[in-house]
């Protein structure tokens, strides 16, 4: 079956031929574009923050002259620069209590979008929405729900009476979430939550939907009930794939200043700064680089951590 | 939940899946209610906002598009998006196939070693990426954007495309090349062809993650004409006293439903992607 189009191709000078065959030589060729822009675009300047952190660097004075741990001091002096310290522990806060409820909503939401029901690609392209959309934009509609004066949810509870003289929740009109420290660390919890939780549901989606039916129908002829088949049977089965999904949260999670800079911008006050938040008033919008860089390197330690456990558990599905 | 009646199975699954529905879209939803809001109704805490007390007006969506610079925002982000999409193909199409099938053995580790770029949070590198920039002349230019954004997109690209062409049997290729197909014109002429799925899911994931990045954009660009859609609208639109609410929460909605459309036709493969070839879809 030998058409035309493949004799010409056949009949090719042999030059090209062999280096278009060569697969160890064209596999380095098509390798290299991605790696060098890898290099030059993660690990050099992943280097340079390091040095920028041991240097006296700013956005007005670029001569890198070392000045060893100076700026580490700096950024972490409790009395000068507070908000180092509560920025360091409002990322694990928002980060650890976020995933901790987005890994239990996932589960339950995961189930329901492994049934079969009407209207399901819409649901799915609902549920979808603050995973899909940019974040910054999805937080502008939080800030609205959250607003001082016009909240929504304010409106609800007095009209339910639990907002307002004389009850529950006042006296005062508005919950005020922004601007009362607890509620406003809150509330950039509970968008966390909301942006996450979608992609953490359809990867603990696509683990129940590979499980094979006949496990489950075993274990229903068995006598098993539905709870103890989802957690002996299909939690087990389902754990590395939501320690993925418990891993991206994290990451996602850790490192994001969106949800911060649109809704509290790190206040009130700086009680719901973040290491990403700091870094950019402290580098980009303070002009001291130097401590910018300095901070933002605290979030690659938790980075090596995630990537450990990344490798670790690709080996083990590998295995499996 | 044997025992349970079917029918009220299925009404607590129907209950569970409004509530996840109201839970997820409530915010757009109360965005494009807004929209079309006049500010008398707006601006009274005792109005129901859930509810239009006043009729509707398109004076806000007028506001948005002719008297501030959101279509000027929109463009820069397609401009951005499409240039982005373009290198990333270059890119990565030719680095997945070679850690598919060219590669051998190390073409796993190196495999898993590309998606843990990925994971690199732009904020730990937009401080000396800013130094970069400024030292290439590239500041407050769309340009920064396309040089770096394509730094984030190609490992997850590349991850997402190697799953893609593995799951090619390689037999169609060696037929190929036995008809005297060279390597590369195997590569061209059959496998692409028939990964025409994921290169779509590239694209539309790689447009989305230019739309959605933040913080290069707000570091790098400065000027208000230059901004891309997710930083224009929350910084420029947002700035001083005055907040155009109902434009503010249009031009928000206006890009999160189109995008949430077309990225859930694409999610089974991004979730392949995500799960990082687990689980066979």
């Amino acid at each position: 079956m030998q058409s035309p189009t493949v004799n010409r191709v056949a009949g090719r000078s042999p030059g090209r031929r062999r280096l278009a065959d060569r697969d160890g030589l064209l596999g380095a060729l098509f390798m290299a574009p991605a790696i060098i822009y890898i290099v030059a675009l993660v690990a050099v300047p992943f280097a340079i923050a390091i040095a920028f952190s041991l240097a006296d660097v700013t956005v007005g004075d670029t001569s890198l002259t070392f000045v060893g741990l100076q700026n580490f001091r700096r950024v972490m002096d409790k009395e000068a620069m507070p908000q180092f310290w509560r920025a360091l522990s409002d990322t694990f806060i928002f980060t650890l209590t976020a995933q901790a409820i987005v890994i239990v909503l996932a589960n339950i939401l995961a189930l329901v979008l492994a049934q079969d029901f009407k209207g399901k690609w819409i649901a799915r392209m609902l549920i979808m929405l603050p995973w899909a959309t940019p974040i910054s934009l999805g937080t502008i509609g939080w800030l609205w729900i959250f607003d001082s004066k016009f909240s929504p949810i304010d409106w609800v509870l007095q009209l339910v009476g639990l907002l307002g003289p004389d009850t529950l929740l006042g006296p005062g009109r508005h919950m005020n979430f922004l601007g009362r420290e607890e509620l406003a660390m809150a509330s950039v919890i509970l968008v966390h939550v909301w942006r996450m939780l979608p992609l953490s549901a359809v990867i603990l989606m696509a683990g129940l939907t590979s499980i094979p039916q006949d496990l489950i129908d075993q274990a229903e002829v068995d006598g098993a009930s539905f709870w103890r088949i989802h957690f002996q049977v299909r939690l087990p089965l389902i754990l590395p794939i939501m320690s993925i999904a418990l891993l991206f949260g994290l990451i996602f999670t850790f490192g994001d200043m969106v949800v911060v800079f649109v809704l509290t911008r790190g206040g009130p006050v700086y009680y719901t700064q973040v290491l990403a938040t700091w870094a950019y008033f402290t580098g980009i919008e303070g002009g001291a680089l130097a401590q910018g860089a300095a901070i933002a390197l605290f979030l690659f330690p938790l980075l090596l951590v995630v990537a450990f456990l990344v490798l670790r558990n690709a080996r083990r599905t590998e295995i499996a | 939940m044997r025992g349970v009646p079917y029918r009220l199975k299925r009404f607590f699954l129907y209950v569970l899946v409004a509530g996840f529905c109201f839970f997820s879209s409530a915010p757009f939803l109360i965005m494009l209610i807004n929209t079309f809001k006049q500010d008398k109704d707006l601006y009274r805490p005792q109005n129901n906002p859930f509810i239009y007390n006043f009729p509707p007006t398109m004076d806000n969506l007028k506001l948005l598009f002719l008297k501030t610079n959101y279509v000027g925002f929109l463009r820069n982000s397609l401009f951005v998006g499409v240039l982005v999409v373009i290198i990333t193909l270059l890119i990565a199409v030719p680095a997945a196939y070679s850690l598919a099938r060219l590669a051998g053995r190390w073409g796993e580790q190196a495999g898993i070693g590309i998606f843990l770029v990925y994971l690199v949070p732009p904020s730990l590198l937009f401080i000396p990426l800013f130094r970069v920039i400024a030292k290439l002349g590239l500041r407050d230019s769309l340009w920064s954007l396309v040089l770096v954004y394509p730094s984030i997109s190609i490992p997850f690209s590349t991850w997402l495309l190697m799953g893609f062409f593995k799951s090619i049997p390689r037999d169609l290729e060696e037929a190929a090349m036995v008809d005297g197909y060279s390597r590369l014109m195997a590569f061209v002429r059959v496998v692409l062809p028939l990964s025409l799925s994921g290169v779509i899911a590239v694209v539309v994931f790689t447009f989305t993650l230019t739309l959605h990045e933040f913080i290069y954009a707000l570091s790098f660009i400065s000027s208000s004409a230059q901004r891309t859609i997710s930083v224009g609208v929350p910084v420029e639109l947002i700035r001083g006293d005055v907040f155009f609410w109902q434009s503010l929460l249009a031009a928000a909605v206006i890009v999160a439903i189109p995008v949430g459309f077309v990225y859930n036709l694409f999610l089974d493969r991004l979730v392949a992607g995500f799960t990082m070839g687990a689980v066979k879809g």
